[in-house]
C-alpha cells in the first residue's frame, strides 16, 4: 500500500516510467488476439439468452422436499417439451425454478396451478415470468437504438470538450471494452438477460468515465508542446499516462470492490439480477480500465503522430535529442548507459519521459506537471541505470 | 489565495447541512422515512403490454390511441378493486407500451383482464330493466316491482351522463323527452313472455317503416334460460371485465351499463366497432349560442354506414325500448340512445344532457374503443413477497458490503484523507436515500432491484471523484506547494475532469432513461440521481471540508497518518525500486524499454 504511494510520486516526477505508449504494437497484439477470441465465440458458440430475449416462462415454486426430477415431470406432463429445472436457495426459502418456452393458451398458468399441487405450496409464495415471443426484439431494438443515441451524444461531446482525435480514440476503446464483455458471456455461456444489458450499457458510461480523466491530462500536458521541441506528443502522452496511473488503479480497485461485494452476495442470497448485473460490470470495468491505459491513449497518440504539426515537432525532437547527445556525456555519470538507451529506441515517438527530461531546463514553477529538474537528476540518472 | 476561502467554505458547509436537515425534518414530519419500493422488492405483478396493429387491421400505434388504451386499462383495474394499482404508458409513438403493476401476487385477473382489446360494438336493445336482480318469479309481482324499479332507474339515466336521443343531423329539443321513459316498457315485455309473445307495440306501430321483415318481433330470440340469466343479474355493482359476459356478435348479450344504472338485454350486434370512422365532441348550433348544447357526432365507415342505415330504419318504427341502441364497450352498455330517424349517409349525432366532459369522453369510446389497437403480453412478472423481501436484504446487504469495503480500502491508502472520503460518502448516502424517499412522494419513482443495483455501483463512481480530487492535491504538493494552497490550485484542475467526467455518466444516464424500458429506466435514474448527487457532495462538502482541513495541524504538518505526508509524497531516501504493483498484469516495467 505504501508502496504505490512512493510510486505515486515517482511516476508524478518521471523518476518511474512504463513506456505504455511506446509498445503500443505489444498491447495492440494483446487485444487484438482476446477480441479475436471474443468474436470468434460470438460467431461460433453465440449467447446463451434467457427468457426474456427468447420468450418463454419460469415458474418457481418454494418447497422444502420437492426434487427436481418430479418438477421436471410436472412441467412435462404440462406440455413443456424442454423445460429446464433448477434448485435456487435464498435467504429464507428453497425454490424450484422451472424455466420452459412459450405454452400456448395460458399454459403457463396451467402448469403455475400443477406446480402448486404438486408441492402444496401457497399461490402466493410463487413467482412467476411470462415473456412473449417477440418482447426480447422489442428491447433488443430499445438497447441498440440507447447505445447508437448514445454514442453520437458522447462523440459529440467529447469532441466539444476535448477534440475529435480524442473523442475516436475514446469511441475505439470503447467498442473494445464492449466487444471484451460480449465476448466473455458467450464463451462462458453466461445467461445474458436484461440486467446484464443494463450491466453493458454501463460500462459504457465506466469505461469513458476513466477515459476521460486520463484524456484531461493528457490534455494539460500536450497543450502549447507544438511550440517547443522538449518532447513528441507521444512521451506528453505517456507522462500523461504514468502521471494518472495510480489514480487509474485506485479509482477501479474502487470501482470493483462494490461491484465484486454484489457478484459474491448476490448469487449466495438468491438475488440473480443482481448477480446478472454485477458480472457485466466487472468484466467491463476491468476491460475499461485496462483499455483507458492500453488501447485509448496509444490510439491518440498515433491518430495526432500522424499529423502534419506533430511530424514536425517529432522531427525537431529527433534533432534536439541528437545534439544533446553529444552534451550529455560530458556532465553525465551514466554515459554509456544514456548512449544505449538512444541509440536503442531512436524513435523519438518511442522515448519515455524519464530519458528526455534531464535536457529539460525548466523549473518546477514554470509547469506543474514538469519534474523538477535540479535535486532530482541524480536519481533519475540511477534510475535510468538500471535499465 | 486561500485566504477568502475559509468563510466560503463554511457557507457551503452550513447550506449543505441545512438543505439536509430540511430534507430529513420533511421526511419524518409527513412520516414518509422509506423509497417507496418497487413490485420486486415487497412482491407484487407487473405486466408489459405492446401495442401493434393486428394483421390485415388498417391504423397505426398513435400516442393518443396508447393513452386511450391506458385510459380503458384504469377503467378495468379500478373495477377489479385492487389497492394501489397503477396503468402508465412508457415511450411515446410507435414504441410506446404499456406497463401495468398492481402489489399482492393473486392478480392473474390483471393478466387475463388487461391484454384484451377493446372491443365496441352497436346493439339494438331488446330489454331494459333496472339493475338489482328481480329476486320474484314471473308472476304479476314482477310487473309491479318492475314498474317502480325504472322509474328510478330512468332518473339517474335522464340527468346522468347516459345520453338519450340519437338523432339524425337535426337535433331537436323533444327528443330528449322521448328518452327518459325507455325503461318503461322492457318490464311489461319481460313479465309478458315466459312464452315469446309477439309484442303487440312493436308490430302495429303506425310506421312508415317499409321494412316489414324487420317487424317480426326481436324478442322471440329470448330464451327462457336468457329470461332467468337476466332476471338474475345484479348490475348494482361494478363488474370486473373478466366477468362479464362474452360479446359473441351474433348472440344475445345480456348485461350491464356501465354507470350500475340499467340491465339489458341486447339483439346480436347491428354494426362493428371498427367500421366508426371518427367520433367528436361538439357543440351544436355553434359555440356561442345560450342555448347549445354538447352533442357528439359519429361517422361510419361504407360498410358501417349502410349497416347503421338498415336497422335505424327497423328502429326507427319501434316502441320504446326497442327504438334504443346500445354502445357496448368491452361488454358493458356506455350508452343507449334512442332513434330518432334514419340514418342514411353515415353520420350520426348523439344529443342528450351532455357535458363537454361526457360528451368527450364518449366520443373517445367511439373513436379508440373501436381502433383496431391489439396488446401483446409482452412480459408478466409475478414475485412472491417472500422473494421480494429477501432481493431487498441482498442488495442492502451487497450495498453495506460494498460501502464498507471501499471505506476501508480508502483508509488504508488515504489515510487521513481515507476518513474526508468516508465523510463525502455518507452525506452523499444521506442525500441520495432522501432523494429516492422525497421522489418516491413527489413523482411515484419506485425503487426496484436494479435501481439499488446502481446505487451500489455509483458508490465507486462517487468515490472516484474524490480520488480524482486527493491525485490532484498530492501532485500539487509533489511540486512543492504547500497543503493548503495544493487544495485550492488542486481543486481547479481536479474539478474540470469531475465535471467532465460526471457529465459522461450523465449522458449514459439520460440516453438509458429516454430509450429503454422496465427495469434498464430504474437503474437510468438512480444512476442519474447518484451523478448529481456526486456533484453537489463533491462542490459542496468535499472540497470545502478539505480546505479546512488543511488548515488544522493534523493535516498542515503532515503527520504520518494525514495522507498528505510530505515523506510519502516526494522521492524517497532509499533507492530500492518499488516493485512495480502492475506487473502482475502483464504490464511491462520501465526496465524493458
Amino acid at each position: 500500500m505504501s508502496r504505490l504511494g512512493h510510486l505515486g510520486g515517482d511516476l508524478y516526477r518521471g523518476d518511474v516510467s512504463y513506456n505504455f505508449v511506446g509498445n503500443r504494437k505489444r498491447w495492440y497484439m494483446i487485444s487484438g488476439i482476446i477480441l479475436l477470441v471474443a468474436v470468434g465465440s460470438l460467431v461460433f458458440r453465440s449467447l446463451t439468452l434467457g427468457i426474456e430475449f427468447s420468450g418463454g416462462s419460469v415458474i418457481s415454486v418454494p418447497t422444502k422436499t420437492g426434487t427436481v426430477a418430479e418438477a421436471t415431470q410436472v412441467a412435462l406432463d404440462n406440455g413443456s417439451k424442454e423445460p429446464i429445472v433448477t434448485e435456487v436457495k435464498t435467504a429464507s426459502q428453497r425454490l424450484l425454478r422451472v424455466e420452459t418456452e412459450t405454452l400456448p393458451d395460458n399454459g403457463d398458468q396451467k402448469l403455475a396451478d400443477a406446480l402448486i399441487a404438486k408441492f402444496s405450496a401457497v399461490s402466493n409464495d410463487v413467482t412467476t415470468q411470462v415473456v412473449g415471443p417477440s418482447w426480447g426484439g422489442e428491447i433488443t431494438k430499445k438497447a441498440v437504438t440507447g447505445l447508437i443515441v448514445f454514442l453520437i451524444l458522447i462523440l459529440a461531446f467529447l469532441s466539444l470538450y476535448f477534440d475529435r482525435w480524442m473523442a475516436v480514440a475514446g469511441i475505439v476503446a470503447l467498442a473494445h471494452d464492449l466487444v471484451i464483455t460480449v465476448g466473455v458471456y458467450s464463451l462462458v455461456g453466461f445467461t445474458v438477460t436484461p440486467a446484464t444489458v443494463i450491466g453493458v450499457l454501463t460500462i459504457l458510461g465506466y469505461s469513458l468515465y476513466d477515459t476521460v480523466v486520463v484524456f484531461d491530462k493528457i490534455r494539460e500536458n500536450t497543450r502549447g508542446l507544438t511550440s517547443g521541441a522538449r518532447m513528441t506528443y507521444s512521451s506528453a502522452a505517456n507522462l500523461a499516462l504514468n502521471q494518472t496511473l495510480v489514480r487509474s488503479i485506485n479509482t477501479s480497485i474502487i470501482a470493483l470492490l462494490p461491484v465484486a461485494a454484489i457478484l459474491f452476495v448476490g448469487p449466495l442470497l438468491g438475488a440473480e439480477t443482481l448477480k446478472d448485473l454485477s458480472l457485466a460490470l466487472f468484466i467491463g470495468i476491468a476491460a475499461g480500465t485496462y483499455s483507458s491505459i492500453f488501447i485509448a491513449t496509444p490510439v491518440l497518440a498515433q491518430l495526432q503522430e500522424r499529423r502534419l504539426p506533430m511530424k514536425a515537432l517529432a522531427k525537431r525532437v529527433t534533432a534536439r535529442e541528437a545534439a544533446g547527445k553529444v552534451s550529455v556525456p560530458a556532465t553525465r555519470a551514466s554515459v554509456a548507459r544514456g548512449a544505449a538507451v538512444a541509440v536503442a529506441d531512436g524513435d523519438a515517438a518511442h522515448h519515455d519521459d524519464a530519458t528526455q527530461l534531464p535536457l529539460s531546463p525548466k523549473g518546477p514553477a514554470a509547469r506543474p506537471s514538469a519534474r523538477p529538474a535540479g535535486p532530482g537528476s541524480k536519481r533519475s540518472a540511477q534510475k535510468r541505470k538500471r535499465r | 489565495m486561500a485566504a477568502p476561502a475559509a468563510p466560503r467554505s463554511g457557507r457551503s458547509l452550513t447550506v449543505l447541512a441545512l438543505v439536509i436537515i430540511a430534507l430529513y425534518s420533511w421526511m419524518f414530519i409527513s412520516g414518509n422515512t422509506t423509497p417507496k419500493l418497487g413490485l420486486d422488492l415487497r412482491g407484487g405483478t407487473s405486466l408489459t403490454l405492446t401495442p401493434y396493429i393486428p394483421p390485415g387491421e388498417q391504423g397505426e400505434v398513435t400516442d393518443e390511441a396508447v393513452d386511450q388504451a391506458v385510459k380503458i386499462m384504469r377503467d378495468r383495474i379500478d373495477g377489479l378493486g385492487v389497492a394501489e394499482a397503477s396503468v402508465s404508458k412508457q415511450g411515446s409513438g410507435s414504441s410506446a407500451t404499456i406497463v401495468a403493476q398492481a402489489p399482492g401476487t393473486n392478480d392473474r385477473d390483471l393478466r387475463n383482464q388487461l391484454g384484451q382489446t377493446a372491443k365496441l360494438t352497436f346493439r339494438p336493445v331488446l330489454v331494459v330493466a333496472g339493475p338489482a336482480p328481480i329476486t320474484a318469479s314471473p308472476s304479476p309481482s314482477p310487473s309491479a316491482s318492475g314498474s317502480t324499479k325504472p322509474s328510478t332507474s330512468a332518473s339517474p339515466k335522464a340527468s346522468g351522463t347516459t345520453p338519450s336521443p340519437l338523432s339524425t343531423l337535426s337535433p331537436s329539443p323533444s327528443t330528449s323527452g322521448n328518452g327518459r321513459p325507455a325503461a318503461g316498457l322492457p318490464l311489461a315485455t319481460t313479465s309478458a313472455s315466459p312464452t315469446p309473445t309477439p309484442t303487440p307495440t312493436a308490430t302495429p306501430a303506425p310506421s312508415p317503416s317499409p321494412s316489414t321483415s324487420a317487424s317480426a318481433d326481436p324478442t322471440a330470440s329470448i330464451t327462457a334460460a336468457d329470461e332467468a340469466a337476466f332476471k338474475k343479474l345484479d348490475c348494482s355493482k361494478p363488474i370486473p371485465v373478466k366477468q362479464r359476459p362474452a360479446d359473441v356478435s351474433t348472440k344475445l348479450l345480456i348485461t350491464c351499463g356501465d354507470k350500475q344504472d340499467a340491465k339489458y338485454i341486447l339483439a346480436p350486434v347491428a354494426v362493428a366497432g371498427t367500421n366508426v370512422s371518427g367520433a367528436a365532441a361538439n357543440l351544436s348550433g355553434g359555440q356561442t349560442q345560450v342555448g347549445s348544447s354538447w352533442v357528439v357526432d359519429l361517422t361510419f365507415d361504407g360498410t358501417g354506414a349502410q349497416q347503421f342505415a338498415k336497422t335505424t330504419q327497423e328502429l326507427i318504427s319501434k316502441a320504446s325500448p326497442q327504438n334504443q341502441f346500445a354502445i357496448v364497450l368491452d361488454g358493458a352498455v356506455v350508452s343507449a340512445p334512442v332513434v330518432q330517424g334514419v340514418i342514411a349517409n353515415g353520420q350520426a349525432q348523439i344529443s342528450g344532457n351532455f357535458t363537454q366532459q361526457s360528451s368527450t369522453d364518449l366520443a373517445n369510446v367511439l373513436k379508440y374503443g373501436s381502433l383496431p389497437l391489439a396488446f401483446e403480453l409482452s412480459d408478466s412478472q409475478t414475485i412472491s413477497p417472500t422473494l421480494g423481501a429477501d432481493q431487498l436484504r441482498a442488495g442492502l446487504i451487497a450495498g453495506l458490503l460494498g460501502l464498507a469495503l471501499v471505506v476501508v480500502y480508502s483508509l488504508l491508502y488515504y489515510r487521513g484523507l481515507g476518513l474526508v472520503t468516508v465523510a463525502s460518502l455518507l452525506v452523499a448516502g444521506l442525500l441520495t436515500f432522501g432523494m429516492l424517499v422525497l421522489l418516491g412522494k413527489s413523482i411515484g419513482y419506485t425503487l426496484t432491484l436494479a435501481g439499488i443495483a446502481g446505487a451500489i455501483v455509483s458508490i465507486g463512481i462517487t468515490a472516484d471523484s474524490f480520488i480524482v480530487f486527493f491525485e490532484r492535491i498530492r501532485d500539487e504538493m509533489r511540486d512543492g506547494r504547500t497543503l493548503r494552497v495544493a487544495v485550492e490550485t488542486g481543486w481547479k484542475r481536479a474539478r474540470r475532469t469531475i465535471l467532465a467526467a460526471d457529465a459522461v455518466s450523465m449522458i449514459a444516464a439520460l440516453a438509458l432513461y429516454f430509450l429503454s424500458v422496465g427495469a434498464v429506466r430504474g437503474f437510468a435514474f438512480t444512476l442519474g440521481l447518484t451523478t448529481v448527487i456526486d456533484v453537489v457532495v463533491v462542490f459542496f462538502f468535499t472540497k470545502p471540508l478539505m480546505s479546512i482541513l488543511s488548515r488544522t495541524k493534523f493535516f498542515s504538518s503532515g503527520s504520518k497518518w494525514s495522507g498528505v505526508d510530505p515523506s510519502r509524497l516526494s522521492r524517497r531516501p532509499v533507492l530500492p525500486v518499488p516493485v512495480p504493483v502492475p506487473k502482475s498484469t502483464g504490464l511491462v516495467t520501465a526496465k524493458e524499454i
